[in-house]
């Protein structure tokens, strides 16, 4: 009498459809797990028609790759949902845009058979992070070289399990300083940019900025701007390419 | 002026926790035009944001507000201490969430108080915006510091922060607010704060405390309370909307991008309670009862969703069961959102097997996990004291049933220290417990029954019939309370399965200070505050004896005290600090129904049986307005051809 069994049909999916999404201005400071919950909102008002898992409490089918630290905007940020029903992958990115807060913006859609094959977590080998740095950009500039020139920079985080330490220099392919251009403000600024290979533990902007300190002590004027520009698969020149670049023979 | 103060915050967000609270941008958020509005409106819950933002209160005033075309209304919550100590570092003013606007720039700081343990964190805003705390200190520049919500109905403790305040509903009399004060503004502000604030008391509907003299007689008690100028009321009276269906907000309700404490929708059922439990206050204040129709809420529930996205909608008021068409509603609404992954969702509401069906209405789409129910008192004889009429029996069975029907939690509401308790009342819910879990294994079948007692200290609220009573003293709540955990542990088999979740006493000594205390308690909060006081709805901030030694340092050797606000029986001929509030129920009526009470006799429920003259609609012009409609929801509009990549 009391034996439960589980309300929802099991509905398998018919269409796996990969997102890039951004994090742009204020809304960098959602979490992970702000924006998930934003995100299934949008599903439903968008009326997106979702696979869901099997059992007592059935979820919506969405896979999330990696993300980026609360407080660091993104321009790349990918995931998979997979349908019950077939729908145009440009069509639902402006569907769930338009109901999603300014800010948590979908960038591009494309239909997972439309890829070469291999998962999406596959794909996201690297990331470009783009660093706002207040601060003497010759100063930076010599610190960035002293991080490349090193071959481990050890550096501590504070993780719920206690302090740990990473090496903050391995994952880093490459690393450039450019300067702003300066008008009123007063104080300088410079742009790092970095690509860093997905490592566990990941390294994020954080940990390379500590360390710049722990190489030539050089630390920022102010909390530094972090956004990411890229993720992707390494590609032949160092940089990081396209992950959901379709096969040839699609269309899309 | 509306400069955005986000540049200098945002510096500060990468050092504080949870910074998305503070950043705004939610779905169904809105910016106006700071110069194309005339009355501009902040908008503060004196409580961290994921408490505030869900609040109905507030969202249901925005939206108002913000519909005006010449006004404009913007939020604020209570900014977590490591954020305060960051902004007088760095020098950056306490502002709105929305366009991070200075809240001193605006007209009126409205502040809804669901609690009064929220008054210390008012005074961090004030101080936080550049308000000078004291109302008597402000200038032409400074807003209108004006306090609503259920702690509203005795702003006595907090007069001396406050330049105003509204009792009751909101949403028509911040429309006649916004109204004077853009007349006001148009004819160039003459005659400045005083002026201004005297019009809004000739309304009848504002309550300006300077308005008012407070003495008190050499023992302690107040002597009078009388208005000490012309064009002001001997009592102000609260507001009452009486069509919901005319108000039907939030319409668009604010989707929080951060963790709060309801991830769900609610829509208001109906406004008020004929049920006449005697302790509790939000039955008593929003008399009378006022529903919304059952196509009015089907519309709500409707654009709602569609306007949010969230896939849980709960069906909010004092006893939700006992609306008029409570049965149709959960069978059409159930019906309604049978294919989609919508819940819905009933607050604790009576206990008796009609709540069961209901339940089992609303859990067709899914989780059937727990129930709620809020017997209250211990025994049957505390019961009818308090007027809570549930007899063991019909507990027993109704858990009974729920538990057969496959829920697999029971949780129970009780309070501890209500007036007449005695140690055996406390224990015998040790008993009820027991028989709870034993009665479902024998209806099921299955020892995995689980039940939770939750229980907290009771205080006496003003406008009530205990509004006389002693309160119980932290000793001997905190002394039942161990006794009770004990007898649930007493015995083991049946022990295990019962959860107990409760609060200690002390926090509840306090919230009776700030519920029934008068001018003088003001020093209290204001020395607590500078001692550092904040949060103290928060166990983690709360500290109890940080206002013991505040109170004794205030009062002194004088005739008042923290035990004279709060553990003392009040006399019937008593001046109270809130009698010059008038909640339009009558003070004869709530004294014989406290009498009535000690001697243990219960008072219908007016929605079923005849009026008992509680004094509201009398005084009111009006009646209690419930249906039944006998309509049906109406059919949800065709969708339109062609849904997202089709």
């Amino acid at each position: 009498m009391s034996r439960r069994v589980p309300d929802a049909e099991y509905i398998a999916p018919v269409q796996r459809i990969r997102l890039r999404y951004a994090k742009r201005g204020r809304l960098r400071f959602t979490s992970h797990r702000d924006f998930a919950r934003a995100f299934e909102r949008s599903l439903r008002r968008a009326g997106i028609p979702m696979a869901y898992s099997a059992g007592f409490h059935p979820h919506p089918k969405i896979s999330y790759v990696g993300a980026a630290p609360t407080g660091v905007a993104s321009e790349a940020e990918y995931l998979e949902i997979a349908l019950a029903e077939h729908r145009e992958p440009a069509a639902v990115a402006a569907a769930l845009d338009a109901v999603l807060p300014p800010g948590l913006d979908i960038v591009r859609a494309v239909d997972a058979a439309d890829c070469p094959p291999g998962s999406l977590a596959e794909r996201i080998q690297a990331s470009v992070w783009q660093l706002e740095i207040a601060g003497d950009p010759a100063g930076l500039a010599a610190a960035v070289a002293a991080l490349l020139a090193a071959e481990e920079v050890l550096v501590e985080r504070l993780t719920k399990d206690g302090r740990r330490e990473i090496d903050a220099r391995g994952p880093v392919l490459s690393a450039e300083v450019a300067e702003v251009s300066q008008d009123a403000v007063a104080v300088p600024r410079a742009i790092m940019t970095a690509v860093v290979r997905q490592a566990t533990p990941t390294v994020r902007p954080d940990d390379v900025l500590a360390a710049l300190r722990s190489v030539a002590g050089f630390a920022p004027l102010e909390p530094v701007r972090a956004t990411r520009l890229a993720q992707g698969p390494v590609d032949d020149a160092g940089g990081v390419a396209d992950p959901l670049r379709t096969t040839e023979l699609s269309t899309r | 002026m509306s400069t955005s103060l986000f540049p200098q915050l945002e510096p500060l967000l990468a050092r504080v926790s949870k910074p998305i609270q503070y950043v705004g941008g939610e779905l169904n958020a809105r910016v106006k035009d700071w110069d194309e509005a005339l009355v501009r409106w902040a908008l503060l819950y004196p409580d961290a944001y994921e408490v505030g933002l869900p609040n109905q209160g507030v969202q249901i005033l925005y939206e108002v507000l913000n519909e005006r075309p010449d006004a404009l209304a913007e939020r604020c919550y209570a900014v977590w201490p490591d954020l305060e100590a960051l902004m007088r570092e760095h020098g950056v003013p306490q502002f709105t969430v929305d366009a991070h606007r200075p809240v001193r720039s605006f007209d009126v700081l409205g502040v809804s108080f669901s609690t009064e343990l929220g008054y210390t964190n008012l005074l961090t805003t004030l101080d936080l915006a550049g308000i000078p705390l004291h109302a008597a200190d402000r200038s032409d520049a400074d807003p209108i510091v004006l306090a609503g919500g259920h702690a509203a109905f005795n702003p006595e403790p907090i007069a001396d922060f406050l330049d105003a305040a509204v009792l009751g509903d909101g949403e028509q009399v911040v429309g006649v607010v916004s109204d004077l004060i853009a007349d006001f503004k148009r004819a160039g502000s003459p005659g400045g704060r005083d002026e201004l604030l005297a019009r809004l008391a000739e309304t009848g509907a504002v309550y300006v405390p300077r308005f008012y003299d407070v003495r008190y007689a050499d023992d302690g008690p107040i002597a009078s309370v009388t208005p000490n100028r012309d064009r002001v009321p001997e009592r102000v009276s609260k507001q009452t909307v009486m069509d919901l269906d005319a108000w039907p907000y939030p319409k668009t309700p604010l989707v929080p991008l951060a963790e709060s404490v309801h991830e769900r929708m609610s829509v208001e059922i109906f406004r008020g309670c004929t049920r006449g439990c005697r302790f509790c206050q939000a039955g008593m204040i929003t008399r009378p009862v006022r529903e919304r129709s059952l196509q009015g809420i089907g519309q709500m529930v409707e654009s709602g969703l569609a306007a949010t996205g969230f896939d849980e909608v709960g069906l909010l008021s004092l006893s939700s069961a006992d609306h008029s068409e409570i049965g149709p509603l959960a069978k059409q609404l159930a019906d309604r959102y049978a294919e989609s992954k919508v819940s819905l969702s009933l607050p604790s509401t009576r206990v008796d097997a009609f709540n069961i069906d209901l339940a089992n209405e609303f859990s067709r789409n899914g989780r059937r996990s727990g129930l709620t129910f809020a017997p209250e008192g211990g025994s049957e004889r505390l019961r009818r004291v308090i007027n809570k009429m549930v007899s063991h029996d019909d507990l027993i069975g109704t858990v009974t049933a729920a538990y057969s029907q496959g829920w697999r939690q029971v949780k129970l509401y009780f309070m501890c220290g209500l007036p007449t308790e005695t140690d055996e009342d406390v224990l015998e819910i040790a008993r009820m417990a027991h028989d709870v879990i034993r009665a479902g294994r024998q209806a099921t079948g299955s020892r995995d029954i689980r039940a939770t007692v939750s229980i907290g200290g009771f205080v006496p609220k003003p406008h009530t019939p205990f509004q006389w009573a002693a309160q119980a003293s932290p000793e001997v709540v905190d002394a039942r309370l161990r006794a009770l955990r004990a007898a649930i542990g007493a015995d083991r088999s049946l022990g295990r399965n019962i959860g107990m979740r409760y609060h200690d006493g002390q926090p509840s000594l306090i919230e009776g200070l700030l519920s029934r205390g008068d001018r003088r308690v003001g020093a209290v909060i204001e020395r607590v505050w500078r001692e550092g006081a904040r949060f103290d709805g928060w166990s983690e901030h709360f500290s109890y004896e940080r206002w013991v030694n505040s109170a004794a340092a205030v009062f002194g050797g004088g005739p008042v005290s923290l035990a004279w606000f709060t553990t003392r029986e009040r006399d019937a001929d008593e001046v109270l600090p809130w009698d010059h509030l008038d909640s339009g129920l009558d003070k004869q009526w709530l004294w014989d129904d406290w009498q009535d009470a000690l001697t243990g006799y219960e008072q219908d429920d007016c929605r079923w049986t005849p009026c008992f003259d509680c004094g509201v609609c009398p005084s009111m012009g009006t009646d209690i307005q419930i249906g039944p409609t006998g309509r049906t929801l109406l059919p949800l509009a065709a969708k339109t051809e062609g849904a997202p990549g089709e």
